[in-house]
This record gives structure tokens, sequence and C-alpha cells, in this order.
């Protein structure tokens, strides 16, 4: 990967308190993975940042390289790498989800 | 691809107790029970399993959907 790539992701992570990599945008997500995670995070009422990686095919293979994961969408908590939409699922199942991303949003 | 395939992958690649995948060929969805994930956050759990799938699913792995337990989770589950 590039290291303009590279710099590109750590300012995003580090300028948005939370910050997804989807696919498409919050109002119109392309991939049902990517729109749960939306759905997720629209439920916490919480200011949230995306980037929609079909625009830039350098960021997409990017992010998959910065986080060492092999898929999106990539959810980043205060520049914390929480995990994809099945670990997002699993921790808003478990009550976790909830106050990782509230007490980021504040 | 066949899910018993992704199955016997996941069980070469690490240490599991239980191992369930099932899916329709193009989307799957697998169940791992692991000790090597005590102690660890889910982001890491997956990694475990995405590094023992290895090449095999680079390109489909998208497909897949997991549910990664330690054993004690699995027996109160």
């Amino acid at each position: 990967m590039s290291e303009d790539v590279m710099k590109k992701i750590q300012e995003q992570i580090d300028k948005n308190n939370i910050i997804l990599y989807m696919k498409g945008s919050k109002d119109m997500p392309m991939c049902g993975f990517s729109a749960r995670v939306v759905q997720l995070l629209n439920s916490f009422n919480v200011p949230y940042e995306t980037v929609d990686v079909l625009q830039d095919p350098q960021i997409r293979q990017g992010i998959k390289d910065f986080s060492n994961w092999p898929t999106i969408p990539q959810l980043y908590v205060k520049g914390k790498f929480v995990g994809g939409c099945d670990i997002c699922i699993e921790l808003q199942e478990s009550g976790e989800l909830e106050p990782i991303v509230k007490s980021a949003g504040e | 691809m066949d899910p018993e395939i992704i199955k016997s992958i996941i069980e070469k690649g690490m240490k599991t107790s239980y191992v369930h995948v099932e899916g329709d060929g193009t989307h799957f969805n697998a169940i791992i029970v692991s000790d090597e994930f005590e102690g660890k956050l889910p982001v890491e759990r997956h990694k475990l399993v995405y590094s023992a799938l290895g090449e095999t699913m680079k390109e489909q792995i998208h497909a897949l959907s997991m549910k990664t337990l330690t054993p004690s989770q699995w027996e109160n589950k």
C-alpha cells in the first residue's frame, strides 16, 4: 500500500471519533452488511462519519491492508478498529456496542 | 464451495473443539468454538479464523459470516 493512502486513512480515523468504511452512503448503502451497521449506528443517535470505499479503489484496498481485515464494512471508534458487520452484531447482542459508540459520540 | 470443505480447512488451520459451517454455496454461516479464543477480542478471534482459512477464501471471504465462541461461552449458550 502506498504511504499516501495509509496517511490519508490514519488522518480520517484520527479526525473522526466514529468512522465507518462502507459501500455506499448512510442514506444509500450499496451492500447489506454495510446497511446493517449503518442501521445499528443510527439507532444510537450519535454523529458519525462514513467513507464510501466504492468512490475510491485505493481506499477500498487500503483500509483492508491498514486493518489487516479482509472485508468491508469496517468500524473505527476513537482510533480503534472495532470490527466488521458480524462483530458489530455480536457486540450489539451482548450489549457491548452501545457503550463503546456512545462514549465516543458525546 | 462445499461448506464441509470450509469446515475441514478451519479445523486443520487452528485448534477447535467444534466447527459448524452451513451455506448454499455462495453464502456461509459458521460457528467456531475454540479455547484459542479465550481472552481475545472479537476482532482477534475473527483474525485467527481468517488466518486459518489462508488463501482459500480470499476472494469469497465476504460471503462468510461467523460466530466465534470459547468453550465456556458455547456451553452457556
